[in-house]
């Protein structure tokens, strides 16, 4: 059957000016800028360069306004941008080791090296409104300290002394790009933290708290969390050696994972690793336990049938760009498909009717 | 060229234009605004994986005397690009000790003076434990 497919145009026009409008909110009120968003809602602007695997933080903040605050819709803005972009080449990878901490700290040691720095957090804070945030008011200046000088050393190197954790070698395999070939499985460890660094935050939480509650259950400890900024290095075909571009900041967690060991591993801790784009915690560690949770086979544990353990669940439904796009793309016209549906249920209530006259008749 | 990259905006074309007039260049590659992609390593130490882009501008000029200079810096700004890829071909030539002293160093100053404010602040949040007398023993 025939189905009208033009004569939207009109009506999409005045939905995005309405759009444009309803965006601005009322006039009345001074417009939001860019530099307010970068530099008051960097936590969004953080999960948006997070999940839009775009290290720009004013490109996000620009997202986010043009999104009206839905930062699912900013994260599909900035992965749309970064498909425009030429690729120079790739960092060297960045020495976490070499950390400008912000904070940094160990749920497994109290003294260690370096100290237990708390940073700009929202822990031990009373989860109280704060009514002054809402009147305009003086800055409470921050306290300082004179700060050691020196690299911060992992909690892991400690451990690692004694041969109870796990070693992460040292390798230089160029690894594999979800962003150049299409995700497919098996999909070894570099894969899978490619696919979780920009995978949906809350996805990952959910997953990761299922492993906590029993799912996959692999005990894990936050070995260190640390933020701060991080120097990206590359390697210039023109010059010939590798050159400081920038810095960005980053958030690492190394979780610490009983192991009993296995037919193939003796019993020692390991590792699981969550490193994300900006000050994102709950992300990092989320993604640190299901990293360990992925990594039952190359460990030789059992697979319990958790939904943390599989591969092809976790990664597949990971993204929320591609989530978002195949989920909301179910209220765009399907008038053809249903108008076929139609016609086959009418068809089947017509052949049912038929056999019971006929059966009545008989 | 670390110094150049980290600059804030605008920073080392304004010190670049207090130091001189604008040396004459012809470019090799105008401006151009690319990415790179970051990576990381498993564990911190292991094996590397890619973790997301960064945007990166890069340009290449020849200065009047022949010399020739870089840029890649962090970020989508060209007018940045090209005072770094100046003052990369400055420091090649006669000019290098003019430079240094009028750029880079101030530049230095001034990321040395924001890095140890914020390490400053993280000192200030740093624990110290004590432990409470229990009255056994």
């Amino acid at each position: 059957m025939y189905v009208a497919v033009k004569g939207g145009e009109r009506a999409i026009e005045s939905a995005h000016a309405w759009l444009a409008e309803e965006r601005r909110g009322d006039t009345s009120i001074s417009e939001l800028g860019i530099p307010q968003i970068r530099e008051q809602l960097k936590l969004s602007v953080d999960r948006v360069m997070a999940e839009g695997s775009l290290y720009d933080p004013d490109l996000a903040a620009l997202a986010i306004k043009q999104s009206r605050g839905d930062l699912i819709e900013a994260i599909f803005l900035i992965r749309a941008y970064r498909t425009t972009l030429p690729r120079f080449g790739a960092s060297s990878p960045v020495d976490t080791g070499a950390m400008s901490c912000d904070r940094r700290i160990s749920a497994t040691f109290k003294d260690l090296p370096g100290g237990q720095i708390l940073g700009p957090t929202f822990d031990y804070t009373h989860r109280l409104l704060d009514f002054k945030l809402a009147a305009e008011g003086e800055l409470p200046q921050a306290p300082t300290r004179e700060a050691t000088p020196g690299n911060v050393p992992h909690v892991t190197e400690f451990l690692n002394r004694e041969g109870l954790i796990e070693e992460a070698p040292h390798d230089d395999t160029p690894p594999p790009d979800l962003t150049r070939e299409p995700l497919e499985m098996p999909a070894d460890r570099a894969l899978r933290l490619q696919a979780l660094t920009r995978a949906d935050e809350g996805f990952t939480l959910g997953l990761a708290y299922s492993t906590q509650r029993g799912y996959g259950r692999n005990h894990a400890f936050v070995g260190e969390l640390r933020i701060g900024a991080v120097a990206v290095e590359m390697d210039i075909p023109e010059l010939g050696f590798a050159i400081e571009i920038g810095e960005i900041t980053l958030t690492e967690c190394e979780t610490v994972n009983q192991f009993k060991g296995s037919k193939t591993e003796p019993p020692q801790f390991t590792r699981g690793y969550g490193l994300v784009f900006g000050q994102s915690e709950r992300k990092a560690i989320s993604m640190a336990l299901v990293d360990r949770a992925l990594r039952w086979e190359e460990l030789g544990e059992d697979n319990v049938g958790a939904p943390a353990q599989d591969t092809e669940f976790v990664l597949y439904h990971a993204d929320n760009i591609q989530a978002t796009g195949f989920l909301e793309h179910i209220k765009l016209p399907h008038y053809v498909d249903f108008q076929s549906e139609l016609e086959l249920v009418r068809k089947l209530r017509r052949e049912a009717g038929a056999t019971e006259t006929q059966e009545a008749a008989e | 060229m670390a110094l150049l990259a980290k600059a804030p905006e605008g920073r080392v074309a304004a010190l670049l234009a207090a130091a001189m007039a604008r040396p004459v260049f012809d470019w090799l590659r105008a401006p151009e605004i690319g990415s790179a992609m970051v990576r990381g390593r498993a564990g911190g130490t292991g094996a590397p994986f890619n973790l997301g882009e960064v945007t990166v501008t890069r340009c290449a000029l020849t200065l009047e005397s022949g010399e020739v200079g870089h840029a890649y810096i962090q970020g989508r700004r060209k007018a940045d690009a090209e005072a770094a890829a100046l003052v990369d071909g400055l420091m090649q030539g006669p000019a290098a000790e003019q430079v240094r002293k009028a750029v880079l160093e101030p530049l230095e100053a001034e990321r040395k003076d924001r890095v140890s404010k914020r390490a400053a602040r993280a000192a200030a949040t740093k624990v110290e434990f004590f432990t409470l007398m229990r009255g056994e023993d």
